[in-house]
């Protein structure tokens, strides 16, 4: 055939290559395509599978926010908050989620930094969270000198504890409270948000899974005699 | 294939659309050697490369959690797509609470197959007469009959675990079908004895996914028992394919091969063949036809270069997803076809139906404090509760006439986006470590129950094309129009009623509110995603589009394999019944090639 086809024919063939390519090694069945998808089977394979933000682009994901690299997440925004709203929001984590016996604190794993990235993201949910916590972290700073004359970091458990309990529920703070109350709840969804999604928290709840097996037990025995289902 | 142009090339048949109408369309008639061309509107993608299998939630933006730009959060698979696709608009005829239609698109190559919940229920020997059962909406012009064998060579290609219960209008498959579903979990067990002592079937889910490895010695000859070639495309793709691991979630794609995905069960084999040839990024505008009213190929935009471009064939095949099905005939008007290609009955648009849905969450003490166990299995139900109350409906005892089915969910799956978000107001405010005692304690406690319920077709849920919008590819967008009737809103007031009891028979709590008005109960149209009709089948071509094999009535050589064929939206998850429906269709046309009627 002839070599000077249109460029929009050669494009299609290409595309039309990329697409076998995709589809075809797999099932071992394309002579013809699969010299040229291993090239680039073989460079794919030695991409980091993890979290990497300087990974280098997908052959095939375009990188855009409705078609990100799925392989390796980045988060494309700024972060908005400071390092002294940071410390103030570590403190508020571990007094929401305290080390103890079986796991580590919430900012030991990092709780605050996510809170960051949360309030830091483009889209309006966000951004009004974003006024929601800066302004939640300027009261509480403020209460804490009002009533101990120590920003919050500065204070001891038990004055932290003091000011919690004041704003723990929004259903019964006073109305003096209720801002802080709504500040303290959207905290402690990110904060929990935070923590059971890291390795230390799955494992303080007991969540097993995400293992490959050969086949699925289903429920123990022990756990159906708790619930009278043995059959 | 060596680089010649493919618009060179003769193509016997020409699809529009990948997913599982599409993608179904390209294997059968690949496989029976007729030469075809794909048009994709979305990108190349393969599950096998691009699957983010084990990632953790933390690995990814905001846990994972979803966006306005990924609805199901950072790793669905969706590409470009969601209830809004970027410069893709469409539009509604009212903007009133419970008239809207939110339409979700991917896309992408293998469409929404690639991240669907992939349950797949047979259609029953009711569903395709409702009409003749208790005199609303439409009967279908085939039965059950009809499409069973297909149901059964469907199910033994994708491979889907379940069993045979022998229950009223709930199909059973042919023996050897189906693969062993997998163990129940224990909050399934528990939902299953309150449901025993409510009357309520709790049986196997139907899943598409393998709970063991394909019979790739047996299965190949069984489909094909007289086609070498569909045989060993079959073969050497079923032994590509693992067995489910019982770990990670579906959604994302499954880079095993153990789920079904286009991509990774249809394509493959079709590709393999030599006889299909796949365009993406290829938008098709609208349906050509020649001067004797034939269908003669597609006009479509290429979209790197944003310019139209037209590739033919002998037979058009289109699978865009009902409603885009529907767009892309409208958008085909000529000289001979002024209102839309196959439109002279003046019902392609008409009939677009979603499933009902409704849903109500509850909390189980007796689930609380268990010792850490395993529940991810096939990261989506092991069991469900098919409808049941078909006596008392048909006696007139309920206030609606079709049924819905029950799906449910709980247990100890990975924790995402939104862990524990609920426990404040749980625990009136815990924090500290009784938060985190709360955490362990209540941890795989909640369970929640989804009615998917039948609409039934009416003249108020339809869709047209907006003559004063295009897309960013200069297409004319559709505009929806929507309608719940009184069926549809006392069945959803009846599923939260229903599931409040299961609940409390769990000796549980229920955690929302349960609605007695149904318009406060029902979800959005659309939300389900199982929008079905727009261009329906029927006996008569006054008031079908298609004849009972998807054939245009007025243009013998155009198909429709996708979901727009359907006449009603039975409870259950239509795709199972787009992908026989298509395979059927299918042997039709290559029946029609042999025999030279096209
Ligand atoms: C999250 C989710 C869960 C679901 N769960 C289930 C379930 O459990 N069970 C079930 O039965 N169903 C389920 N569904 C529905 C199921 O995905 C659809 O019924 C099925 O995919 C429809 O097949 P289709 O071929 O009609 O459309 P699709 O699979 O959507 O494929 C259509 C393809 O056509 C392409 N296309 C569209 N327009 C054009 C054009 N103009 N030109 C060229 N190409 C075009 C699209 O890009 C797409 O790739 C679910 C859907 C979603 C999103
Ligand atoms: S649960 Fe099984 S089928 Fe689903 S993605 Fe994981 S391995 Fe694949």
């Amino acid at each position: 055939m002839s070599k000077d086809k249109t460029n929009l024919s050669r494009r299609n063939a290409l595309r039309l290559i990329a697409t076998t390519a995709a589809a075809v090694p797999v099932i071992g069945c394309s002579e013809k395509a699969a010299p040229k998808v291993e090239l680039k089977e073989d460079k794919a394979a030695t991409k980091p599978a993890v979290k990497n933000l300087d990974a280098p682009k997908q052959t095939l994901a375009r990188g855009t926010p409705t078609d990100p690299d799925l392989l390796n997440p980045v988060v494309p925004w700024e972060m908005q908050l400071d390092a002294r709203e940071l410390a103030v929001l570590a403190a508020l984590c571990d007094v929401i989620i305290p080390a103890d016996e079986i796991s580590p604190s919430a900012s030991s794993v990092g709780a605050h930094h996510y809170i960051n990235e949360y309030v830091s993201a483009p889209y309006s949910n966000n951004k009004a969270d974003l006024v929601t916590i800066r302004g939640g972290v300027v009261w509480l700073d403020g209460e804490s000198r009002r009533r101990y004359q120590g920003p919050f970091v500065e204070l001891n458990e038990s004055q932290k504890n003091a000011i919690c309990e004041d704003i723990k529920w929004t259903r019964n703070a006073k109305p003096e409270f209720q801002a802080g109350a709504r500040f303290f709840a959207k905290v402690r969804v990110l904060v929990s948000t935070a923590f059971y999604t890291t390795e230390e928290g799955m494992a303080d709840i007991g969540y097993v899974g995400n293992r490959p097996m050969a086949s699925f037990p289903g429920a123990p025995p022990e756990v159906l005699k708790r619930l009278g289902l043995e059959s | 294939m060596a680089s010649e142009d493919i618009e060179n090339k003769e193509y016997d048949a020409l699809i529009v659309g990948s997913g599982a109408g599409g993608g179904m369309a390209a294997y059968v008639l690949a496989t029976a050697g007729l030469k075809v061309l794909l048009l994709e509107a979305g990108r190349s993608y393969d599950p096998v490369k691009e699957t983010p299998m084990f990632n953790l939630p933390k690995d990814a933006p905001l846990r994972g959690g979803s966006t306005p730009e990924k609805p199901f959060g950072f790793y669905d698979a969706t590409v470009d797509g969601g209830w809004q696709v970027p410069g893709e608009p469409y539009t509604q005829g009212s903007q009133e609470k419970g008239r809207r239609f939110d339409w979700w698109r991917a896309r992408m190559l293998g469409g929404r197959t690639n991240h669907w919940g992939r349950i797949s229920l047979r259609m029953g020997e009711y569903d395709f007469k409702p009409y003749s059962r208790d005199g609303l909406g439409f009967d279908w012009p085939i039965s059950y009959q009809d499409l069973a064998p297909y149901y059964d060579k469907t199910e033994m290609l994708i491979g889907v675990y379940g069993t045979n219960e022998g229950l009223e209008n709930t199909p059973d498959s042919s023996d050897g079908v189906l693969l062993p579903p997998p163990n129940p979990r224990a909050y399934e067990l528990l939902a299953k004895k309150a449901c025993d002592k409510l009357g309520i079937p709790v049986i196997p889910s139907h899943l598409a996914i393998l709970s063991e490895r394909l019979d790739h010695e047996n299965i190949p000859q069984k489909l094909f028992p007289d086609n070498k070639l569909a045989q060993d495309v079959t073969r050497e793709s079923m032994k590509s394919r693992a067995a489910c691991f019982w770990a990670t979630p579906c959604g994302r794609g499954c880079s095993i091969k153990a789920n079904f995905q286009s991509t990774t069960v249809l394509l493959p084999p079709a590709l393999a063949t030599g006889n299909l040839d796949i365009i993406t990024d290829a938008m098709v505008r609208e349906v050509t036809v020649d001067k004797k009213g034939k269908a003669n190929g597609v006009v479509y935009i290429d979209k790197d270069t944003r310019q139209e471009k037209f590739a033919s064939a002998r037979a058009v095949v289109v699978a865009a997803s009902a409603a885009e099905t529907s767009r892309i005939l409208l958008n085909s008007k000529s000289t001979l076809f002024p209102d839309g290609i196959a439109n002279g009955s003046g019902v392609v648009g008409k009939y677009l139906m979603d499933t009902v849905g409704a849903g109500v969450g509850g909390q189980i003490p007796a689930l609380e404090n268990m010792p850490a166990h395993n529940e991810d299995g096939a990261s989506a139900m092991h069991m469900y509760m098919p409808w049941w109350l078909y006596k008392e409906q048909l006696r007139g005892d309920l206030n609606f006439a079709r049924g819905y089915h029950i799906e449910f969910g709980g247990g100890r799956s990975m924790p995402g986006a939104g862990a524990f978000g609920g426990m404040g107001d749980f625990t009136e405010g815990a924090y500290g470590k009784d938060l985190k005692k709360a955490c362990r304690r209540y941890y795989g406690s909640f369970v929640w129950f989804d009615g998917r319920g039948e609409m039934i077709p009416n003249d108020d849920s339809y869709c047209e094309i907006d003559k004063n919008q295009v897309d960013q590819w200069g297409i004319p967008v559709l505009k929806f129009h929507w309608k719940w009737s009184d069926q549809e809103l006392n069945q959803a007031a009846h599923m939260h009623k229903t599931f409040a009891e299961i609940i409390e028979g769990m000796g549980g709590n229920v955690t929302t509110t349960v609605q007695t008005d149904g318009a406060k109960a029902i979800i959005n149209g659309g939300a389900i995603i199982h929008e079905v009709g727009t261009a329906r089948m029927g006996s008569n071509p006054k008031d079908s589009v298609l004849n009972p094999y998807c054939q245009s009535w007025e243009v013998p050589n155009l198909f429709l394999t996708d979901g727009a064929p359907f006449v009603s939206n039975a409870d259950k998850n239509p795709t199972l019944t787009i992908m026989a429906l298509a395979w059927r269709t299918c042997d039709y046309i290559v029946e029609q090639f042999k025999k030279r009627n096209i």
